[in-house]
Parts: C-alpha cells; sequence; structure tokens
C-alpha cells in the first residue's frame, strides 16, 4: 500500500510576501527512510525558501547521485532541476548558472558525491566562486550501498556491525575555507532553528556559500559508536557563531545587536548579522577559524554555525566580466555573431 | 506544562468529537468503519449499545454529534453521522438473537415506570436482563411517547418505531396501556421497589394574549400533533400562521401542508440566527414551501363573532452586538390573515400527579429536584429521566440520562451507594499491520458530504405518513463512510522511544505537530508551528525527550488522524492505537462468583 500526503486547506494558513503557503515551497513526498536526517534539512530548505519568498520558477536546484541528491526531488515542485552524474554536479551547477545568472542556484550533495568521486569538482566551484548554496548532507556514511564508511567518517568512529573505521577523514568545512571559499557553515539537521537562518545568508551570499550539514542516517549510523547520530551531534555540537539574515526592506531592531553581535551587509542590501557565541571565535579570519576549528575537532567537538564569511572575494561572473544581462535573455544575434565577427576578432589576435 | 495523562480515559475521549458529543457516547467512527465493510448488524449492535434505538435515532435525532465533528472544522461540512445510523438500522439482518435477554428467574425486584417513551424503555432495556421485573405505565394506548405524538410519520414511519420498542416491550416488560397515573401516592403504596418517571415534558407553553380564548382555532403545538397523530385530527385550515421557531414549529407546519393547508408561515419574533430549529428542520421545511417571517412579535389574536380572522403582529428591529441582543424597538405593526394559529413556543413539565407531601421537593418553577448522576429524587427510590428530569432535551438525552437510572436503581434495589460508579474505560490497540500498512482506511478523502434525497415534492404530501428521507444509496454511502476521520484511531506518542529526527513534524499535513522547549500554556502556544484557533481543544504535551529535554507538542484541533507521523517514525514513537472507550451500564455492576470481564468489556474493536 502506498501513502500520500493530503493537502488540506486549513483556516488561518500564512502566506508570504508572493501569496505563497509553505505548502507551496513543498515537492514529492520523500522516498528516504523515515527519520533520514536529509528529509529535516528538506524541510528546512522549504521553510527558509518561503519565508525568503522566492519565486519557484527563479531557482534550479541540482544534484548528483546518492540518498542526499534525491533531495531536490523533494522540495519546490515548481522550480527548475537537473540530477546529474555522480559527482559532476558543480560543473552542471556552473553552466546553468553561467547562462543564466539570475537563477538562485541550490546544488545538494553528499558526504560521497562531493568528498569522494566529487572532490575534485568541489575544490573548483569553490575557487570559481560559482553563485549557489551548495549543500552536504553528510552523514558519514554510504546508505545506497548499505553502510561502508564515507570518506567524512572519523576515524575511530565505528559502523553499525561493529568495525572500527581506520581511514582520517575528509573534513568538509575546513577544506572548502582553506581553498579560499567565500562562505562556509556548518548545521545538524536536528536543529532547525540554527540551519534555516544558516540557509537564508548561504542563498543570499553573492557567492559560492558551502553549508557541510551533518545529517544522521537512521537506517546504518545511528548507533552507539557512530560519530554522526543524532545522540553524538547533540551532545558534542558546540555553537560558535549564529547567523541571521535581515531583508533589505525590514527594520534593524536595536535588540538584535544585544551582545556580541556584528553586520555583514550585502550587496543587494540585505544584512547577515552574526552573533558571536564563543567571544574568540572570529568567522572573518581564516587563520583563526581554522586554528579554531582544529582545537575542538581534536577535543571531538563539533563546531557550527556560520563560520567563515568573506564579501569581496569575486563570483565567476565578475571573474570573467560577463555581461550583467543573462545569456538566455540575449538575441541570438548578440548571442552568435556568425564566423564573419570571429574572423574579424581573430584578426586582432595575429 | 504538565506532561499529559492519557491513561485518563477522558483524554483521548474529547479527541474523538462525535463520542464526545454525544450524550450517549456512542462510538461513531467504529460503526462507521463496520459500514463501510458492509457489516450492518455490527454496526447496528454498536449503535444499539450506547443509543438503543439507532433505527429512530437514524431519522430523528438532535445529532449533537455533528456540529463536535472534525470534518466541520476544516471548512468542511461534517460526516452525516446521522444518515449513516440510518444506513446500519435499514440495512441489517434479524439482529434478534443478539439482543439482551430477561433471565427465566427474576431477581424479585420489581421496578414501576411512569410512562412509556424512550426514557423508560431505556431502562427497562437496562434493568430486564439483571431480572429486573418492569411494569410501565403508558396513558395512551401504544408505547413511544414523545417518538410516537410528537414527531411526524413522515419523518419516522411507525414500522421503525414499533420494532424497536417491540425489542425492548418482547424482552418481558409488562406494560399497561391506556393507563394514566394520577396519583404518586397510590402507585408507591403498591409496593414497588423504586419508581422511574420518564413522563416527559408535556405540557405545550401558552401565548396569553387578547382573543386567545374566544376561538377553537387555536391549537397548542404538542397537543395537536398527537392529535394528528390518533387521527382525531384529519384537516386545517387553508392559511394557517405557526407561531414559535423550534423543531416542534417545523413538524407543525410540514404537518398542516399534510392536512390541506396551502399557505404556512411560521412566525419568528427574532433573526434567523436564534431560531431553535435545527439547521437542516428549517432548510426540509423551507424545501416544502413554508415561509418563515423573521421580526414579528405576536400582539393579539384577532377574532370577530367567534371566528378567527388572523393575528397581529408587532414590526421588530433589534440592535445585534458579538451574537446578542442590546437593544429592541417596535417599528410598526401589521395583520396577517389565517384561519388557524399553531403554538409551538416551547414545552414544560407539569407534574399535577405527584403530591407535595411525599418529600420529593419541587423547584419554584414546578420541576423536580433531582440529582445530576443519579438521577434520584429527594425521595429514595423514586428516580427521573428524560424530559421529565431537566426540562425537554431530546431523545438521545433521555437514552443518556436513563441509562444512568438505570444503574442507580440496581443499586437502590440491592442496598448499595448510588454515588460509587464505575470508572469509564480506556483500552488502546495498535492498528500497525506492516510496512504502510495500517488497518484502517487512513487516508484522506476530500469528497463533500453526501446529500440525502428527498421524495419528490408532487408526491410528498399524498399520505401524512409518507416517508420524506430516501436514506443514502450505496455509493452515496461508499462516499460518505470515507469522509470520516477515524478520530478514535488516536495518536500515541512515546517520549522515550523518540530521537527527535523532527521527521513527523516535517510530514504533518496539518503542522499540528512541534517540538519545542517547555513552559506555560500561554509561552507555549506562540512557539507552535500552526497558530492554535480552537482552545477547547486539547494540547497534548510529552515529557521531556530524551537527547535535548525539550517537549513534543500536538495540537490535537486540527490532527486528521492521517497516521503520517506513525508512518514515518523511524522508532515507532509515533502509533496509531484504537481507543476502544466503554462506558459501564447497569448490567456491568452484577457481581457473581463467575464475573471475571464485565459485559462491558466483552465489545472488541471491529
Amino acid at each position: 500500500m502506498t501513502f500520500a500526503r493530503p493537502k488540506i486547506n486549513l483556516p488561518g494558513q500564512k502566506v508570504n510576501e508572493i501569496g505563497l503557503a509553505l505548502r507551496d515551497y513543498e515537492g514529492s513526498l520523500s522516498t528516504l527512510c523515515a527519520g533520514c536526517g536529509h528529509d529535516s534539512i528538506t524541510a528546512a530548505l522549504v521553510q527558509a525558501l518561503w519565508e525568503m519568498s522566492i519565486r519557484p520558477e527563479q531557482l534550479i536546484k541540482m544534484s548528483g547521485i546518492g540518498c542526499s541528491s534525491k533531495t531536490p526531488a523533494y522540495f519546490v515542485h515548481g522550480a527548475h532541476g537537473f540530477n546529474s552524474v555522480h559527482g559532476r554536479m558543480p560543473s552542471v551547477a556552473t553552466g546553468a548558472l553561467a547562462g543564466n545568472r539570475d537563477l538562485v542556484g541550490i546544488g545538494v550533495s553528499g558526504d560521497g558525491d562531493s568528498l569522494s568521486i566529487g572532490f575534485g569538482q568541489f575544490g573548483h566551484v569553490i575557487r570559481r566562486n560559482v553563485n549557489m548554496l551548495y549543500l552536504i548532507e553528510n552523514n558519514g556514511v554510504y546508505g545506497l550501498t548499505k553502510g561502508q564508511f564515507s570518506a567524512s567518517a572519523d576515524a575511530g568512529s565505528t559502523s553499525k556491525k561493529g568495525e572500527v573505521n581506520q581511514m582520517q577523514n575528509i573534513n568538509a568545512v575546513a577544506t572548502a575555507i582553506s581553498m579560499g571559499a567565500s562562505f562556509v557553515g556548518r548545521s545538524f539537521s536536528g536543529d532547525r532553528e540554527q540551519l534555516v537562518p544558516l540557509i537564508k545568508a548561504a542563498i543570499a551570499h553573492p557567492g559560492c556559500a558551502v553549508l557541510d550539514v551533518v545529517s544522521p542516517c537512521v537506517t546504518f549510523n545511528d548507533h552507539e559508536g557512530s560519530t554522526k547520530s543524532y545522540a553524538y551531534t547533540r551532545d558534542h555540537k558546540l555553537r560558535a557563531v549564529e547567523a541571521d539574515l535581515i531583508s533589505p526592506r525590514a527594520e534593524i531592531k536595536a535588540s538584535y545587536y544585544a551582545g556580541d553581535t556584528h553586520p555583514v551587509r550585502l550587496h543587494d542590501g540585505s544584512t547577515i548579522l552574526l552573533r558571536k557565541v564563543d567571544p574568540d571565535y572570529d568567522p572573518t579570519r581564516r587563520n583563526n577559524a581554522l586554528g579554531y576549528l582544529e582545537r575542538h575537532r581534536s577535543r571531538g567537538e563539533i563546531v557550527t554555525g556560520l563560520l567563515y564569511i568573506d564579501q569581496n572575494v569575486t563570483d565567476m561572473h565578475s571573474q570573467s566580466r560577463t555581461t550583467a544581462m543573462p545569456l538566455k535573455a540575449m538575441d541570438y544575434e548578440r548571442l552568435n555573431p556568425g564566423s564573419e565577427a570571429l574572423r574579424e576578432l581573430q584578426k586582432g589576435m595575429k | 506544562m504538565k506532561r499529559t495523562d492519557t491513561s485518563n480515559p477522558d483524554y483521548f475521549h474529547q479527541v474523538v468529537d462525535c463520542q464526545w458529543g454525544c450524550p450517549a457516547h456512542t462510538d461513531v467512527p467504529e460503526y462507521i468503519r463496520l459500514i463501510a465493510q458492509g457489516r450492518f448488524d455490527d454496526a447496528y449492535m454498536v449503535n444499539r449499545e450506547s443509543n438503543v434505538f439507532p433505527g429512530i435515532l437514524g431519522r430523528v435525532c438532535d445529532r449533537p454529534c455533528e456540529p463536535a465533528c472534525r470534518r466541520g472544522r476544516m471548512d468542511e461540512k461534517p460526516v452525516a453521522i446521522c444518515r449513516l445510523k440510518r444506513v446500519a438500522a435499514d440495512h441489517r439482518g434479524d439482529i434478534t438473537d443478539r439482543l439482551p435477554r430477561a433471565p427465566k428467574e427474576k431477581n424479585g425486584k420489581k421496578v414501576a415506570l411512569v410512562g412509556g417513551g424512550p426514557a423508560s424503555l431505556t431502562v427497562a432495556n437496562d434493568l430486564l436482563p439483571l431480572g429486573y421485573e418492569c411494569v410501565i405505565f403508558e396513558a395512551q394506548a401504544v408505547a413511544g411517547g414523545l417518538m410516537r405524538y410528537n414527531i411526524p410519520a413522515f419523518r419516522l414511519p411507525h414500522e421503525v418505531l414499533n420494532e424497536e420498542i417491540d425489542y425492548i416491550l418482547d424482552m418481558g416488560a409488562e406494560i399497561h396501556y391506556n393507563h394514566r397515573v394520577e396519583s404518586m401516592k397510590a402507585l408507591l403504596d403498591e409496593g414497588y421497589d423504586a419508581v422511574f418517571v420518564g413522563s416527559g415534558a408535556p405540557r405545550g407553553k401558552e401565548l396569553r394574549l387578547p382573543g386567545r380564548y374566544d376561538t377553537e382555532n387555536i391549537h397548542i403545538g404538542i397537543d395537536w400533533l398527537e392529535s394528528v397523530a390518533f387521527d382525531h385530527i384529519d384537516a386545517v385550515g387553508k392559511k394557517v400562521l405557526i407561531i414559535g421557531v423550534g423543531n416542534t414549529a417545523m413538524d407543525c407546519c410540514r404537518t398542516s401542508l399534510r392536512l390541506g393547508a396551502e399557505n404556512v408561515k411560521v412566525m419568528a419574533r427574532k433573526p434567523r440566527e436564534f431560531f431553535k430549529a435545527s439547521v437542516w428542520e428549517l432548510e426540509d421545511a423551507e424545501e416544502e414551501n413554508v415561509e418563515i417571517v423573521v421580526n414579528h412579535s405576536p400582539k393579539e389574536f384577532v377574532v370577530e363573532n367567534g371566528k378567527l380572522k388572523g393575528m397581529s403582529f408587532e414590526l421588530m428591529e433589534y440592535t445585534i452586538e458579538n451574537g446578542r441582543i442590546q437593544d429592541q424597538d417596535v417599528t410598526g405593526e401589521v395583520f396577517i390573515a389565517c384561519d388557524d394559529v399553531i403554538l409551538a413556543i416551547g414545552q414544560e413539565n407539569s407534574f399535577p400527579w405527584i403530591e407535595r407531601d411525599l418529600g420529593i421537593e419541587f423547584n419554584p418553577w414546578e420541576e423536580p429536584m433531582v440529582d445530576e448522576v443519579t438521577y434520584e429524587s429527594t425521595r429514595g427510590g423514586v428516580f427521573f429521566g428524560g424530559d421529565s428530569a431537566f426540562g425537554p432535551k431530546n431523545i438521545i438525552w433521555a437514552v443518556e440520562h436513563a441509562h444512568q437510572a438505570a444503574i442507580s436503581i440496581h443499586r437502590h434495589c440491592q442496598g448499595e451507594s448510588l454515588q460509587d460508579r464505575l470508572p469509564d474505560l480506556l483500552n488502546l490497540q495498535s492498528r500497525k499491520m506492516g510496512m504502510h500498512e495500517w488497518s484502517y482506511s487512513s487516508t484522506f478523502d476530500p469528497a463533500a458530504r453526501r446529500k440525502m434525497m428527498h421524495v419528490p415534492l408532487e408526491q410528498r404530501f399524498e399520505a401524512l405518513g409518507k416517508e420524506v428521507e430516501l436514506g443514502f444509496d450505496a455509493e452515496q454511502t461508499a462516499k460518505e463512510v470515507e469522509r470520516c476521520l477515524n478520530c478514535d484511531i488516536q495518536t500515541v506518542f512515546s517520549d522515550s522511544l523518540c530521537i527527535e529526527c523532527d521527521a513527523c513534524l516535517d510530514i504533518c499535513p496539518t503542522q499540528c505537530l512541534t517540538i519545542t522547549s517547555n513552559g506555560d500554556k500561554e509561552d507555549l502556544v506562540t512557539r507552535l508551528k500552526a497558530p492554535v484557533l480552537e482552545h477547547e481543544q486539547p494540547l497534548f504535551v510529552s515529557g521531556e525527550l530524551k537527547q535535548t529535554s525539550r517537549v513534543m507538542v500536538k495540537d490535537e484541533n486540527f490532527c486528521i488522524h492521517c497516521g503520517l507521523c506513525a508512518e514515518r517514525c523511524p522508532t515507532a514513537a509515533w502509533d496509531m492505537q484504537k481507543s476502544l472507550l466503554t462506558f459501564p451500564k447497569a448490567a456491568d455492576y452484577v457481581s457473581g462468583p463467575d464475573s471475571g470481564e464485565r459485559p462491558c468489556q466483552q465489545r472488541k474493536a471491529g
């Protein structure tokens, strides 16, 4: 017997600035395991996109292969989407956003898709600073192939059968920061309060925003000895710095500035408000961030929040000095001036 | 907030809105599921256990369950519960072998029941199987009381009435017809072990205005209906005015049409929102072209030479604020011609036959002082139930009064305390069958309420007893049963199993679940995913969850019992469980050497 989620028009349902209800940002019913962290992240994405009043047709969702890469089917069914080859989501994303710079790009990947088969692509999309949210649903395990350790599994953690992981792990956030990413965050699927504002800030950020989200695999990695289980993550999670996105239209209240808070103003007029939970942490300095991460990693703690931000890294379009007009909006003659124009151009290069 | 105590049967009972709203606590979702499976006999018996007259009530019940129905809170019409009850009754087979039976050996106790209406019949139904001798005194030549002579036969056919009354009388009740009890003292002197008064509220209210007693053509509604029922009246004038807009008024206007009236007006003093009649009864009357006139206050009966010419009314204007009349003005006067006037402005209790020196005390409004739990009067061994206890209510209330009074009578006759009552019982049983499989129809069906088909207007008035409602056909029944949300399949939460993965919160189609930090109610409701709209509806608060010490909160208001929370729960912290509620009846108080399970515990959920 299959089951469907009924659509019910309830009295008192709220709508956002463009008149859509939360349910309008949902997708098909998830076929992932019951209790999967990925579904929680999907719900956080739905919430964030709804709150930001993003038009569904303005959005493109892309993914590779894996449990995580099924996610784009589960939110905003009115958006564009591309489910690509294993580990090759960054290439597709780069192409899509090169062609239409007005799109809001969300790439959903997993620890296998980004840190194993797609590790090379991961580095280069960061380096190019493609304007997108690059979300890694990180569960430390290959769920689709029955629970082998993935590249993000911590050394010393055990599999469901009790086997101990011997290899060192690839730390997605440290890798991203050291590769020069302009926005790096980490969160937990079970902490919606932290995750939703972080997703909003990442979408608003004008560059490649990497979000590593610990997302427990209920079927293969939620046991004792796992370092990516619900219980372990809750016990060892450390909030270092929180982020709130304030839209350009919103009035900034004085209460936002309580405590150790400072604003990062974005080019579109909105503001990311950073609230330091730990005064020692400075998310605008790369070596401070990396040092802090390493200190706490060695204690077994999982540092979460907006870990690094740099507004001044140029994005792909600025680097390549591309036209401000999306290519898809350009006339064919202008986009493709013909062989005569090419010959003229080549003449000048001789 | 404190952890919700779901072991108190009232908690899950309140979630089953229809059952909570029904005075007799009929297990509505259970019998609707049985109808869906075509098990009409079983559905009938589930009904009969609590409401005794499913065929009768399936036509004329006041339906407190329907305004309560959860479906009605979702911008939709409630499930047609009453119509489905009729489906069970109409399509049942022979169920006589499943009815309670009176033992050959009696227990030597004799109970007198005054009046042969629903209250007395229910007492007999409960006490006969325990070996009591029940003696019913009925003033008329037939039993049924108000059900027979205040409800016209076009709404409740006599065959339906007779069959269900006979189930009880055939058990061995002794009934004396045409026997009006004229003296309580004389009755008490006959030495009964207990006396139950179920004689109703038989006196129609008067309208003492000029001209009232100058003509023969002004009738008291319930008396007039009774005369029609017993064929003493078979005609009425062409133009008829009905005064009052209660359900009796609706019966009077529709009966008038069947006795030859051509122009019937129901005269209301107030605007429509203050009408006492059930919405569906108003609709049925208007369908028959009865005109309902608002804001007309009766002033006088105009009689010339002993002949009724009409009535004059004052035209009223009201200032209404928040649904209440704040002020009223008379703006004019109008005369409306008519041949007959029927007064249907209410009923009251009347006990001229109870002597006031017997220790049965009355309040200043001539109503007996009756205990609300035991239904005993101020004289031990004398009980009241139905309309005679607390004034006019309806059949389903009379049945519930009688169930409770029967318990009291039994306790009284056994010399035991009347106040010591057995608790209600709750049994929960999982409905999980396997992966994605639940043993109930969990999917939400967006179908709209089915409409009852009526006999066409041109055929309707041929005979007084022609039943107007045709009953649901198979297709309508199949659709309507699926509209029931199965509120008795409860969402049961075990906080110790929850890993706080949020899967249930995300899947819930009505956002009725939230995991948040605890607080007092005012604070907690501000953090719920969906706004709390019905503050009467219960809020479930779990114990502290293991990992974060937060709590699971569920607003029961909009839960559609689709089971998706349980479907999506990786640890089975949510489960869908049928709540089988049982409400002890007199038979459950019988203790014998071999009594293990009480009778009320023997019913198993289907």
